[in-house]
């Protein structure tokens, strides 16, 4: 079972936040804080597993990637594998830059509603629903679909006061890029 | 009405969107917290308004929120009206918002549940997901009750996109409403084999977790676990499926064997790291579970080895993570396979990944030997200095002791060196493990008495330096270390090179900072240290001097008597006035010397943990009787039942007491001196614990220690390790030289430079290395005539209780798996054969027992042996063998039986010799189902398969415990027994049925019925229709209603009979109890067909829920013994019938297998589904039997009495 899924950038704010288990939003709070701990103070070449803590039982484990400015973190128990997980990792992180296009902190930062909407294609109720990106990305696509066949006119309008909006601002960086993201590790194949 | 929507989407478009909030946020970080609440109060308006969208639009911002740490618990109803939206658009937002706040005790919850029954029932496959998804996250017992049913319908849907959601939510469901899962498993099951790989994977997934937690449940899965594991691609469900066969490995090790070969074949052929990885842990989880006597295990072992050395050589840090992680698995049962890489894992503790030290630390404690010991200390010596964390020191400096004491000091070859170790441990600030180092100082002080001087002198700079030790006293544990110090000091002062100065030391006002305990350990041992310094003054004749130290305890103890602390108050007072009194006689010039230590005369020993317990109860001595009479009123009727199986209790009194022969005791003792001679870590420990006065006549028995004085006792300056470890190096080697060439001295010291670098080379194995000093390790202290056992904890008044958990399991399982059974068959085998060999292989333990006086004790415990043989016999026997025999106690012990021809024999072995055993049971089921049948021919088939089996058999007359129903060929022959009772005849049909019960399903028994067309007719659209009861129900087919009938799967042409099968729920099995029902069927014949009734009352026995289990006579004397049983017996007069048919019977239609048979007596043993024991003893006398028995249930064991008197008034 996967208890918890974060993630969360260098400097500790949380961008996704998904509990399998009730917690109380304090509690869930501290969990993003001490994880944050945990994580960021290990160097990059060390591994991405850490025992122990956190969420309930004992034989809980966080597995971890790093990616550019995000932490992407799972608390799994042991049922899980934990080679499976940091390939399930990757695999989110993958749908991710598929769906939104090279992915960026930014595209989380303001869209993580459609993070979690992608999220629940590939985990569900904390087991793994799917771990197959392709079939990820089409019940997305499918999704996205029906969203916008729904919205009609109204949405249309909604979109180019939007666009207005955006113009008064500040030109919205889109910089952060995540550099390494489609570095596969080799010697992990992606489920299929 | 148009204008209004297009007003309402056009205001929409002026609010704030979760864009604008994100932005409005990051504009605001001065004062993101009051620009949040200002939104908090936008969003509340916008929930006010009709518009959905606008709903939908605040839902979502508050979503965001929540994520941020705000609470959006008020607006459950809210996120439950965009939950009902009819846009999918805006029902998803809904959704994700109550499956991120929404749990048990969200009070509106239960709202919700016909929103989500029609959401699941949407057209709409995506309605349908989210619901689902949204379900996962928040399902709570009253949704999972109200909604199970509907989920279970979307299992079946016909989108797989639908199915694998709703697969995957019925954990969920499972957990909330665990009634659901017996209904909805057959289904789940099914999905294991679902078209859809996705499907597939949910209800592997679904199916893993379950098994994770009760893996016995599902052994019986196995089978299909593995056609997926040899077919499946998909590499994320072949980890979910290898890691649940660990799970399940444990409980059945010849699923392990078959395993082997095709992990072996996976890990050789994937290329994927984590699949690799999975299969080494379940290959390693097999080769824990199976015996290590398998001879092909070590191929095995090695590729995993071998593997794993590839994941740890890797450069990425997960791999050598895992690899560690996998690699401690094997140290534990195979330490030699995985001592040859130690390189490896001395590499590893250089990594700069502090999870990975302390994997590798985790597998140094395996890999040390006298050799390498000080080597890898010192290696992990550099390690504590340098290491920054605290958590990370701690867990070195318990590894370094822990490496070092194992096995009772075994690796440790100069205690000085460990002294210094522990004493430059001592330094480390902040540690939580003070009081590990001082249990060690101390253990080592008192227990190598050669070491004593040293460690005194160690001691007394510690307690000299406490300053520093105790520096931070209230924040760490270091200062326990004192506490250790102290009592050395004072313990063996006679060792101290300057009493005085310690005493000093040991009175400073600085003390009295410590914690209350430590300074309590101070005052008793100044005092200690004061005798002796008295002692030698006086011997000194320097009485002046001798005053002068009285005068400063007198001085000094003041401030202990003015301590907080209780202890430390009362020490000092007391001794403080023991002082003063000393003080007033010196005054005028008395001794005090000799009475003042004579005070501490004698030495502490050790005593063991476990001694209590080994004190042998005096002869004559019966710790049962009674001292004073008991109530006189408790005698009358209530003493008889407890003499019922009083043939068992002499024989619990008998193991309890001591030795009566005078002559085998005193054999023993010698054997046990013998023993301890030659073990080189035993020293001889006096005779009695009594104190011994130190000039005392018993001197001899304290071991003189011999000091090689090669090694300096003393090394100048501070004790450092490494210094040691140079001067063992020398002294090995010198050892080794003078071993070897006998060269003289002086040539020796030119070459010096030569041989250290000699030294390093491993040419010296283990043995060779002879301790620095000829140490004895003073043994914990025994009671005298303790009686001497292998094992620490086990009882030495019950030798066979350390057996008991080898027993149990074996039996648990052998309850699950029908196939288990066989283990009976087999050991009749060849016993006598096995038994010999083995048991002498296994040492010291069975040459010990025999020793024992008793005839009939030894005796038993060598049926023990055997017994316990079964059952290592029949978890490995060879492959091809397993089938035959499994088949004949299937027979043998008759609760079913299959008929079959004798040509059908054969090709049911094959067929076992495809299939695994644990298949066994399902197949005999379905096999039975395929074949007609005739009842009395089957009966002759029994017993002419009981004739074959006779040769097999002859030496079971030798051993008492039998099954009863084996045996049946041995006196006379018993009429045929069948356990098909009639249940209703009439002209066109006879109903036959048998109620089998099973252990895996505890509530459930499945009844076979036996229809035999009697008529020329013939028979179709038969249905049985039962009338439950509260108590029992017929299990019907999904959907079918209560009334409903169940329709017999088959028709019958006249003159032919076959059987059927019908499961029953049963909830309370105590009573028996009577079921009333019709089979109605039509009856087609060349004039028309006629629609046809047969009443029946079908008759749950208690005895129907008993299952046939074998118990060994030891658990079943501590089943007797515990006192949870209630007992009750019955007497049956005039019975003519032999003992042994009797107990046939008994065991055939009662379920119950013989325990132990003495003459015309045998104790029996049962067990019901929901696994109330029932225990039997029989009796015969001239013409009557009588039978008491013992249950955990007491209504359970009197149906069970009426039942069993019945059948034995027919006898």
């Amino acid at each position: 079972m996967i208890k918890a899924i974060l993630i969360f950038n260098n400097h500790g704010k949380p961008r996704l936040s998904k509990f399998y288990q009730p917690y109380s939003e304090d509690t869930q709070q501290q969990i993003i804080r001490e994880t944050f701990h945990l994580v960021s103070k290990r160097d990059e070449n060390v591994c991405n597993f850490l025992e122990g803590l956190l969420i309930g039982e004992s034989d809980n484990k966080l597995i971890y990637r790093h990616y550019a400015t995000l932490y992407f973190v799972f608390c799994v128990d042991s049922s899980e594998s934990e080679l499976g997980i940091l390939d399930l990792i990757q695999v989110f992180v993958e749908t991710l830059d598929k769906c939104f296009e090279n992915v960026c902190e930014l595209d989380l930062i303001f869209h993580v509603d459609k993070v979690h909407n992608i999220l629940a294609e590939m985990v569900m109720g904390g087991m793994v629903l799917e771990t197959n990106m392709n079939e990820i990305v089409t019940q997305i696509d499918a999704q996205n679909k029906l969203e916008k066949s729904e919205a009609g006119l109204a949405e249309a309008l909604a979109c180019a006061v939007s666009a207005v909006k955006n113009m008064n601002l500040p030109e919205i960086p889109r910089n952060i890029n995540i550099g390494d993201i489609s570095i596969k590790v080799l010697n992990l194949p992606s489920f299929k | 009405m148009a204008l209004k929507m297009v007003k309402g989407s056009i205001d929409r478009m002026f609010d704030k969107n979760l864009q604008d909030l994100v932005r409005g946020i990051r504009n605001h970080k001065e004062d993101e917290a009051k620009y949040i609440s200002q939104c908090i109060d936008e969003i509340k308006q916008e929930l006010k308004q009709d518009n959905i969208a606008v709903k939908a639009n605040a839902v979502c911002k508050l979503t965001y929120l929540q994520m941020l740490g705000y609470d959006i618990s008020w607006a459950a109803f809210n996120i439950i009206e965009v939950m009902s939206a009819s846009k999918f658009t805006f029902k998803r937002v809904g959704y994700l918002a109550a499956s991120q706040c929404f749990h048990e005790g969200t009070d509106v919850i239960m709202l919700t549940t016909n929103q989500i029954r029609k959401d699941l029932s949407s057209p709409s496959q995506y309605d349908t997901g989210v619901a689902l998804t949204g379900l996962s996250c928040f399902v709570t017992p009253d949704l999972a009750r109200d909604l199970a049913s509907d989920i279970m319908t979307l299992m079946s849907h016909t989108k797989p996109y639908i199915r694998k959601k709703a697969v995957l939510i019925m954990y969920k469901v499972f957990l909330k409403y665990p009634e659901s899962l017996r209904p909805a498993f057959p289904r789940l099951k099914e999905k294991l084999e679902d078209p859809d790989p996705g499907v597939q994977s949910a209800a592997v997934n679904v199916i893993c977790e379950l098994a994770r937690r009760n893996p016995k449940n599902y052994l019986s899965l196995a089978p299909l676990f593995f056609k997926l594991m040899t077919s499946s691609t998909n590499n994320w469900v072949l980890i979910k499926i290898i890691k649940l066969f660990g799970a399940l490995t444990p409980l059945e090790p010849r699923l392990g064997k078959k395993l082997i070969e095709p992990l072996t074949n996976l890990i050789h052929s994937t290329s994927a790291m984590s699949l690799l990885y999975e299969c080494v842990n379940t290959v390693i989880a097999v080769l824990i579970s199976l015996s290590s006597g398998m001879p092909n295990h070590s191929a095995s072992i090695q590729l995993c080895v071998q593997k794993l050395r590839i994941l740890i050589e890797d450069s990425d840090q997960n791999l050598k993570y895992l690899g560690l992680l996998a690699m401690s698995k094997i140290l534990k049962t195979h330490p030699k396979s995985v001592q040859s890489h130690k390189d490896l894992v001395l590499q590893c503790l250089d990594d700069k990944d502090e999870s990975i030290r302390l994997r590798a630390l985790d597998l140094l404690y395996g890999m040390v030997s006298k050799k390498n010991l000080m080597e890898i200390v010192k290696k992990l010596m550099t390690h504590v200095d340098k290491a920054e964390g605290t958590t990370y020191r701690d867990e070195l400096l318990t590894k370094i002791i822990d490496i070092c004491s194992q096995s009772n000091y075994q690796h440790i070859t100069n205690f000085e060196w460990y002294i210094s170790i522990l004493v430059e441990l001592t330094r480390l600030e902040g540690t939580r493990h003070g009081h590990l180092i001082a249990a060690q100082m101390l253990d080592v002080a008192i227990r190598v008495k050669a070491i004593r001087k040293f460690a005194v002198s160690q001691m007394s700079a510690l307690l000299d330096n406490a300053h520093l030790v105790a520096s931070s006293t209230q924040r760490n544990g270091i200062c326990e270390v004192l506490y250790a110090a102290a009592w050395i000091c004072g313990e063996f002062s006679e060792h101290l090179q300057e009493p005085h100065q310690t005493l000093e030391a040991m009175l400073r006002p600085k003390v009295t900072t410590l914690p209350g305990h430590i300074q309590a350990v101070y005052v008793q041992n100044v005092v200690k240290l004061y005798a002796s310094i008295l002692q030698q003054q006086e011997q000194a004749a320097e009485a002046e001097a001798a005053q002068e130290v009285t005068q400063l305890m007198v001085e000094r103890l003041p401030q202990f008597v003015q301590s907080a602390d209780l202890e430390v108050q009362e020490r000092a007072s007391c001794i403080l006035q023991l002082v003063k009194h000393v003080q007033k006689l010196q005054a005028k010039g008395v001794p005090m010397a000799e009475e003042v230590s004579a005070l501490f005369a004698g030495e502490l020993n050790p005593v063991a943990p476990k001694a209590q317990k080994k004190v042998p109860v005096p002869e004559g001595l019966d710790l049962d009787a009674w001292i004073n009479e008991p109530p006189s009123d408790s005698e009358s009727e209530d003493e008889k039942p407890k003499a019922i199986f009083h043939d068992e209790e002499p024989r619990h009194v008998r193991r309890r007491q001591p030795e009566e022969d005078e002559e085998e005791l005193a054999r023993r003792r010698e054997a046990r001196k013998q023993e301890q001679a030659n073990n080189p870590f035993y020293i001889k420990s006096s005779p009695s614990p009594q104190k011994r006065y130190r000039d005392a006549p018993g001197v001899e028995h304290i071991p003189v220690v011999q000091i090689d004085l090669s090694v300096p006792l003393k090394v100048p300056g501070m004790p450092m390790s490494d210094q040691y470890v140079k001067l063992e190096e020398e002294r090995r080697h010198r050892q080794r030289l003078e071993k070897d060439k006998k060269k003289k001295r002086k040539k020796e010291k030119d070459r010096k430079g030569k041989h250290r670098r000699h030294s390093s080379l491993p040419t010296e194995s283990d043995e060779d290395i002879a301790p620095a000093q000829q140490v004895d390790i003073v043994t914990e202290e025994m009671p005298e005539n303790a009686l001497p056992s292998d094992e620490e904890d086990k009882d030495p008044n019950d030798p066979y209780r350390a057996l008991d958990i080898d027993l149990d399991k074996p039996l648990a399982d052998s309850e699950k798996l029908p196939v288990q059974k066989h283990r009976n068959t087999e050991v009749s085998k060849s016993p006598e054969k096995d038994e010999v060999p083995v048991v002498e292989k296994k040492s010291k333990k069975p040459k010990k027992k025999e020793k024992k006086p008793k005839e009939k004790e030894k005796k038993k415990e060598r049926e023990r042996k055997v017994e316990d043989l079964d059952f290592w016999l029949s978890t490995t026997p060879p492959p091809a063998a397993t089938p035959v025999p499994s088949m004949q106690e299937e027979l043998s012990v008759n609760t079913v039986t299959s008929p079959k021809d004798e040509s059908e024999g054969p090709k049911r072995e094959e067929l076992e010799d495809e299939e695994d055993n644990t298949e066994h049971d399902q197949e005999r089921k379905s096999s039975r189902h395929k074949k007609k049948k005739h009842k009395k021919e089957r009966e002759e088939k029994e017993k002419k398969k009981a004739k074959r089996k006779q040769p097999e058999r002859e030496h079971e007359q030798e051993e008492p415990v039998q099954n009863g129903a084996a045996e049946e060929e041995e006196e006379e022959t018993l009429p045929p027994m069948s356990s098909y009772r009639l249940l209703a005849e009439n002209s066109f049909i006879k109903m036959t049925y048998d109620i089998q019960a099973s252990l895996q399903k505890d509530s459930q028994v499945t009844v076979s019925v036996i229809l035999e067309n009697q008529s020329g007719s013939f028979l179709k659209n038969m249905e049985l229709s039962v009338l439950d009861s509260l108590n029992a129900k017929m299990a019907r087919p999904e959907g079918s209603s209560v009334h409903a009938g169940v329709p017999v799967p088959f028709q019958l042409p006249p003159g032919v009979s076959n059987e059927a099968q019908f499961v029953f729920t049963v909830q309370s099995i105590i009573m028996a109890q009577k079921l009333k029902g019709t089979l109605s069927f039509i009856a087609k014949d060349d004039d028309g067909a006629t629609h046809e009734k047969l009443d029946f009352r079908l008759h749950f026995s208690c005895s129907s829920y008993l299952i046939t289990t074998p118990c060994y006579s030891d658990a079943f004397a501590r089943l007797l013994e515990s006192g949870d049983l209630s007992m009750s017996s019955i007497k049956v007069d005039g019975i003519s019938m032999s003992f042994q048919n009797l107990l046939s019977k008994i065991c055939f239609y009662h379920h119950f297998s013989v325990v132990e048979r003495v003459d015309s007596c045998a104790s029996m043993y049962s067990r019901s589904i929901q696994g109330h024991h029932v225990c039997l003893l029989l009796k015969k006398g001239e013409s009557s039997v009588s039978v008491d028995g013992k249950c955990s249930d007491p209504t359970l064991l009197s149906s069970l009495l009426e039942e069993m008197k019945a059948t034995l008034a027919q006898c």
